[in-house]
Formats: structure tokens, sequence, C-alpha cells
């Protein structure tokens, strides 16, 4: 047991000694923008624009419930205008990023580890160091720049459908009027919300595209390691999004 | 020259390399032997820094791999070109940017690019496919544009990791004649890793068997053929233990 126990310890400080040589490795290949500037762009799209369906279609239904729940919660106790608030609210503070986060780390996340797991079972990324290539500088910084930059992005969009459809639910389902919603959104609405959200999203970007990197580079083994990476990614992805999730509003919102 | 000395390499408790020591002089061939899973891809990619040794060194031209910064690692690598078992090329890529991919680090215009590209291909007698995908590709000329890949770059030094694995007779003897005719053609010093004899005896200047994690013999293709060691007799003849 006790030996068990040490054995834990020694693997858990392993590994975090084996993240920092990782992100000191990542650190030194900053410098190489002529090899990541250019793949970054690629990664913008493949990150931005292949995602933002799935961000929207899940912001979009989001932005529905939220409107009837609220309704539903307030009706005959709070004036219904505050749905407007709640909609816009939840979806800027909370349900936008962190819905999108989730989405976007099955997603990209999933879809990075497969992809660098892959290249690393089939020895591609031997052969990318043998062609005189830093796998950092080629793989790993576009597709974390990409995140960082496009998660906001992503969000931004995402909160804005979500209030959309929260107000055109509130117009057809709803007793409300477009400037009873407008009342209800601007009434508490502090510039904080939209930077929190979008701050929030970046390191949500930072996190999850790393994470993919991480786990894709470290694969072993055949198909097998490439599905076992896979999952990793999505499972580590969405349990640091919640940690993170969590530690912003802690230091953020006190 | 490269030189391996007392290289020592474990892979968790199973030693592979223990004490693999070998020298490969300028503008030689050598080949190393040796039953599957005996270590010789893993000597092969100390040579290139893959791989790092828990104890010795590879030496290319007085440098010591294993200490070589940043910088002067990715110097050695654009003097050296890998050949893959299974040709590692980037599945998203066309040929014609896998053999790119690697110019693009030197100084050279597009225009040098292009020309480097197609005269790599038609040594390895595949002009023309230069926008298909490695996914169109056969076993064979997958190989081929790995080949090509690597000498594309002119290096000082090619390593070839198991280069015949699973071809037929007939696709291994193009790729032995094309080994010998990149050795003709830009006198390239070479480490061939391979188990397959007919193979070892075309490319080879010297035959080197790894076993146990040493090398248990080293001599000319002839030496090779007619030695009286009962371990390498009876892995160049093929005969069960």
């Amino acid at each position: 047991m006790i030996e068990r126990i040490g054995r834990r310890t020694v693997d858990a400080i392993k590994a975090v000694g084996r993240f920092g040589q990782f992100m000191r490795d990542v650190a030194q290949a900053v410098p190489d923008i002529g090899v990541w500037g250019r793949l970054t762009l690629v990664q913008l799209r493949r990150v931005g624009v292949d995602s933002l369906p799935v961000a929207l279609f899940i912001a979009a239904f989001t932005g529905v419930v939220l409107a009837l729940q609220a309704s539903y919660t307030f009706r005959n106790t709070v004036p219904l205008y505050f749905v407007g608030t709640l909609v816009g609210k939840t979806m800027m503070l909370e349900l936008g990023p962190v819905l999108a986060g989730l989405a976007l780390a099955g997603r990209v996340g999933a879809s990075m580890a497969a992809e660098l797991g892959t290249m690393r079972v089939t020895e591609q990324v031997d052969a990318l160091e043998t062609l005189a290539y830093d796998p950092n500088s080629f793989l790993v910084l576009p597709r974390v720049f990409a995140g960082t930059l496009m998660f906001p992005v992503i969000v931004a969009l995402a909160i804005v459908t979500g209030i959309v459809t929260g107000w055109l639910a509130s117009l057809a389902l709803l007793d409300l009027s477009t400037q009873e919603f407008l009342k209800g959104l601007k009434l508490f609405y502090r510039f904080k919300d939209t930077w929190f959200g979008l701050f929030k999203s970046a390191t949500f970007g930072f996190t999850i595209t790393l994470v993919g990197c991480v786990v894709g580079l470290r694969t072993r083994g055949g198909a097998e390691g490439v599905g076992v990476s896979t999952t990793r990614a999505v499972v580590y992805s969405a349990v640091l999004l919640l940690v993170l999730d969590a530690f912003w509003a802690l230091v953020l919102l006190r | 020259m490269i030189q391996f000395q007392d290289v020592h390499k474990s892979f968790g408790a199973k030693p592979v390399l223990m004490g693999f020591t070998l020298a490969v002089p300028d503008g030689e061939t050598m080949v190393i032997i040796g039953y599957s899973g005996t270590g010789k891809s893993v000597a092969l990619k100390h040579v290139v820094g893959l791989l790092q040794p828990d104890a010795g060194d590879v030496i290319v031209d007085g440098r010591a791999v294993s200490t070589l910064e940043r910088d002067a690692l990715t110097a050695l690598r654009r003097e050296i070109g890998f050949v893959f078992q299974f040709a590692a090329l980037f599945d998203s890529m066309s040929v014609f940017d896998n053999l790119a991919l690697g110019l693009r680090r030197r100084d050279l215009t597009d225009d040098e690019i292009g020309e480097r590209v197609r005269e790599a291909l038609a040594l390895v007698d595949l002009t023309g496919t230069e926008d298909t995908f490695p996914a169109e590709l056969s076993g064979g000329m997958r190989k081929r544009v790995g080949i090509a890949r690597a000498i594309a770059l002119r290096p000082r030094y090619i390593l070839y990791d198991e280069p015949t694995t699973g071809l037929d007779p007939v696709t291994s003897a193009v790729i032995d004649q094309l080994m010998v005719r990149t050795r003709e053609h830009l006198g390239v010093t070479g480490v061939v890793v391979t188990h397959d004899m007919r193979s070892a005896y075309t490319v080879g200047d010297r035959i080197a068997m790894l076993y146990e994690g040493k090398v248990r013999q080293v001599g000319t293709v002839a030496e090779i053929q007619e030695t009286e060691d009962p371990v390498v007799r009876q892995f160049i003849e093929g005969r069960p233990a």
C-alpha cells in the first residue's frame, strides 16, 4: 500500500517535471516565427471556421431554454423583463464560454490529439525532427495560438447567438416585448461581463489545444494508443476547463 | 565519420543496447544486421538525437550528439537524411511538399526547391508524381519517396531504417539498386539497418551484427559470408535455433 502510494507520488512528480520540460521546449520554439506564423493561419481557419457551427448550434438552443426557464422561475414573483437579464448574464458569464468550451474540447482537443497521435505512431513527428523542424514550432505553437485567439471569437458569436435566440423565444413564446427584453438585458450589465467571458474563453482555448497537443505527442503504440490519447485529451480538457472556470470565478468575480 | 561509443540504452527495465560500439568512416555504407527487436533502429535514432543514450554517445564528425544544444542539433540534422521503415511521409501533403519541406529550411529559392525535388524524384524513377498524395502510392513507391526526401537534401549521411521490410523481392531489389545508385551519385556515407541479407550483401561495404546489445562481429561482406561465428552464421543462413 505504502509502496503503491510512493510510486504514484513519484509518477506524479515525474509527470509535472515532464510537463515543465515540455513548456520550456515550447517557449524555446517561440522565436521560430518563420515556421509557426504561416501555419497558425491554417489552424485559425481549422479551429475557428470549422468549429463555429457546433458552437452556434449549442448556443442557439441554450438561449431558448434559458429564456423559457427564466420565465418559468420568475412568473408571478419577479418582473418578466428579468428574463433578458438572466439570458444575457448567464450567456456572457458562464454558459457561452463553458458550453462552447466543452463542445470544442470534444471537437478541437480530440481532433488534435488524434492527428498528432497518429503522426507520432507513424514516425511523422520523428521525420519532422530529422528534417530540422522543431515539432513544437511546427505542430504545437500554431495550434495553441490559434486556439487562444479563436476561442474568444467563437464564444463572442455564441453569446450573441444565445442572446438573440433568447430574445426571439421571449417574443414568440412569452409575453415579452423587445423593449422589455432589452431593458432586462441592460439592467445589471457591466463591461466586465463581456471581457470576463472572453478572457475566460481565451484561457479555455489555450488549455484545450495545449492538452490536445501534449497528449497527442505522448501517444505510444498503434491505433489503440491513438484511441486512448483521443479519449484522454477530451477528459483532461473537460476537467481542466471546469477547474479553470471555478478558478477565474474565484479570482475575478469576488 | 559516425562513431557509436559504448552506447547503452534501456526502455524501462529492458536493456536494448549494452555497450554498442561501431565506427562508420566517411564514404562507406555500413549495414547493421540483427534479429528483430535487438535495437538496430534504436541505435540509428541515436545518430540524429531522436533518442538519448543512457550512457556512452554517438559522435558525428567530432560532435557528441547527446550534448548538442537545440541549434547545434538542428545544424547536425541538416547534414543527415533519414529514411524511415514505413517512409513516414506526411499524409496531408503532396509528394512535392513532402520533399520540399526539408528544403524550405535552407536558403533556397522556390525555383531551386522545385529543381531539387524533380531531380530527386527522377533519381528514384518517380517523375510525375509530384501532385499525388501518400495514400495514393503503393508501399514500394512510398519507400522510394522516402528515399527521395532524404536525398533531395543532399546530405553527407543517409540512415536507412529497414528500407526493404515488407516489400516483395523485386521491389526490394529496386530499393537496393536505388541505395547503391544514391551512394554512387552523391558519395554519401550510409548506415543501413536491415535483417534482409540479400539487401545487406548488395548495398553494404561492411556489415556489423548487433546481438544482445553489442556488436557481435563486423567485417566486409566476404568476411561475414565466410564467418565461423555460430551466432552470425545462424543468422545469415536463416537457420532456426
